[in-house]
């Protein structure tokens, strides 16, 4: 059967390699469907952007809103919250990086840089941990050491600039795309 | 399915079928004459109860699907529905969400019963691998079906456990939107996990055939965890052990109603009796009581990624007992160091699974349950990674009686029956 002049193989394996190539290009093709279809649809992904007024949030309380199905935190913080936050050396945070999406991806935690008007810190309200809501600490009810957010499901411990001090999450709270319409307007997304 | 058949059709039409389809044969020969050891003890019996679970859990199932709605808006009140308008509604929920608590309690008693007399060394190491499997599948199905009430704790659970796809470098967050369907758990998310929920059942319903088809293949291990060498080590399947079977089942059925009947809500949550909210986080999140010991690993790592990865190589590590246990002996009866670190080691489960069900910040006697959590993680993988090939090493077993009918029967008997 075998040609034994054909070193680099016969017709027959040529066939046998190429339709097995073409069967398993048309086995994944056929596949993509199957698991694209899983991820957010085009309706989920038109929900994207949200119009929210904050004008009733008062020095040192928190409003929650809700964004993309998500917490989106709007915190008026007092002067010594922000005092608090700015006295941080951003070399000792476990995650030295802003994570604010209206930042470039390098920019560093600093206070200036997890807000764009200092007074005002919006955040995704999502532990970067496993993804519980954090409770927000109030001089009356402290929540964690550090006056921003303690997560109960599994202990990470946020300051009052959102940014992660102790505990398993592994990032800052996401502050996610936003820009001020007017002084108590805000577009998120 | 191995060895020789004993079926003899009689009628022509059990004839007509053999030659066709030789159900019957195969019924006959796995179900009725199957030699079986003949010292099989209690502990034996929860196979046959594991798949009366699962055909409970199967028909309670298929029964709550013609009234459950899959709908974030609509779920938790087609549940409320169901407990309270729907005819015996209350009944097939109570069966179906207390039928996952036993099937877990039974499978863990299999489990444990499979650790102890070593039914998971060679020749039988398929059946121990695919049993490992069927655990699997179940922590899932359970998982699916405890976010379908969309209460809170269905819902905040749901997002923790997807969660822990994330931690997956550079593709986490892209796998965790995958399974979601959206940017958060949601409406895409619960007819999803529904979807899955009700295929799941029947891939366990394969892979038991398979477990039971290899189980067919070298028989039963048995206490003694010695081979069956003669036919006067076994009596055939039917009747010994089917009526044995049924009478531990009855009692099993016992404890069963018991817990529907008078605490049903027992091994629930009460905060899954409020309607999943987005916006609000539990204070605690305890996860079903059979998933605890493995939360109280994955909460005891201060670090996301290397948490999920303790958690999951905590199941991984099962699926390789087979080859990390050294010893040539199976059974815990003939081993006494290794019976004492398994009776430490059930302990641990249990201790790990008290400090999961707790809040995370928790102290016992002035200590902090985290560091109870990660001694007794440290201890569940020494177990398995240290212990177990150590000792199989080291250990001198106790001498292994001739065969199971001498250790029945006696010398005399086991010589007079020959």
């Amino acid at each position: 059967m075998t040609d034994t002049t054909h070193d680099a193989g016969t017709r027959r394996d040529f066939l046998y390699v190429a339709s097995g190539a073409m069967g398993a290009v048309g086995v994944a093709a056929a596949a993509w469907p199957f698991i694209d279809q899983m991820n957010p649809s085009a309706a989920a992904l038109a929900l994207a952007s949200t119009e929210i007024d904050i004008s009733a949030v008062q020095a040192g309380q928190q409003i929650v809103f809700k964004w993309r199905g998500h917490p989106l935190f709007v915190r008026r913080r007092t002067p010594a919250e922000i005092a608090m936050s700015k006295a941080v050396d951003v070399s000792t945070l476990p995650d030295p990086l802003a994570r604010n999406a209206n930042l470039p991806d390098s920019a560093p935690a600093t206070d200036a840089d997890r807000a764009i008007k200092p007074e005002v810190l919006v955040l995704i309200g999502v532990c970067t941990h496993l993804g519980c809501t954090p409770t927000v600490s109030t001089p009356s009810a402290p929540e964690g050491e550090y006056g921003g957010w303690l997560c109960h499901c599994h202990g990470s411990q946020y300051d009052t600039a959102g940014r992660i001090r102790k505990g398993p999450a592994p990032q800052n709270l996401a502050v996610p795309p936003y820009a001020f319409l007017s002084d108590t307007r805000i577009k998120v997304g | 399915m191995s060895g020789q058949s004993t079926y003899n059709p009689k009628s022509g039409f059990e004839k007509w079928i053999d030659q066709r389809l030789p159900l019957p044969r195969l019924m006959h020969d796995t179900m009725q004459t199957f030699p079986t050891p003949r010292n099989l003890n209690i502990w034996y019996t929860f196979g046959g109860i594991l798949t009366f679970c699962l055909v409970v859990q199967i028909v309670t199932g298929v029964v709550l699907a013609m009234h459950y709605v899959a709908n974030a808006g609509m779920a938790f009140d087609s549940v409320e529905r169901i407990m309270r308008d729907v005819n015996y509604g209350w009944l097939m929920r109570f069966i179906h969400s207390n039928g996952a608590s036993m099937f877990f309690l039974a499978v863990y008693i299999h489990m444990f019963r499979g650790l102890y007399y070593g039914s998971y060394k060679a020749p039988r190491e398929l059946i121990w691998i695919l049993g490992v499997l069927i655990y699997l599948l179940m922590m899932a199905t359970a998982f699916f079906g405890y976010v379908l009430p969309w209460g809170q704790m269905s819902f905040w659970g749901a997002t923790v456990i997807t969660n822990l796809f994330s931690a997956i470098p550079l593709v986490g967050t892209h796998i965790a939107t995958w399974l979601w369907g959206d940017f958060a758990v949601g409406d895409a998310t619960l007819n999803r996990f529904f979807s899955l929920h009700y295929l799941l059942p029947f891939i366990i319903a394969g892979v038991v055939g398979l477990h039971i088809w290899a189980l067919h293949v070298p028989g039963n291990n048995n206490p003694l965890g010695i081979d069956v060498k003669s036919p006067q080590d076994t009596v055939p399947f039917h009747p010994y052990y089917t009526v044995k079977d049924a009478f531990y089942l009855c009692l099993f059925v016992i404890v069963f109603a018991v817990v529907v009947f008078y605490a049903p809500n027992f091994f629930g949550n009460p905060d899954n009796y409020i309607q999943a909210n987005p916006l609000v986080t539990p204070t605690d999140i305890v996860p079903e009581w059979y998933l605890l010991p493995y939360y109280a690993m994955l909460r005891s790592i201060p670090n996301k990624l290397f948490g999920v990865i303790v958690m999951g190589g905590a199941i991984v590590t099962l699926f390789l007992i087979p080859w990390l246990d050294t010893s040539r002996v199976r059974s815990c009866r003939f081993r006494p160091l290794m019976k004492q670190f398994f009776w430490a080691f059930a302990v641990v489960c249990v201790i790990l699974g008290y400090c999961g069900a707790q809040s995370v910040d928790a102290a016992r006697f002035g200590i902090p349950l985290v560091w109870v959590a990660r001694l007794g993680t440290i201890f569940y993988y020494a177990f398995f990674w240290l212990i177990m090939p150590i000792i199989g090493l080291v250990e001198t077993p106790k001498k292994l009686p001739a065969s199971i009918a001498q250790s029945v029967l006696g010398d005399s008997a086991a010589a007079a029956a020959e």
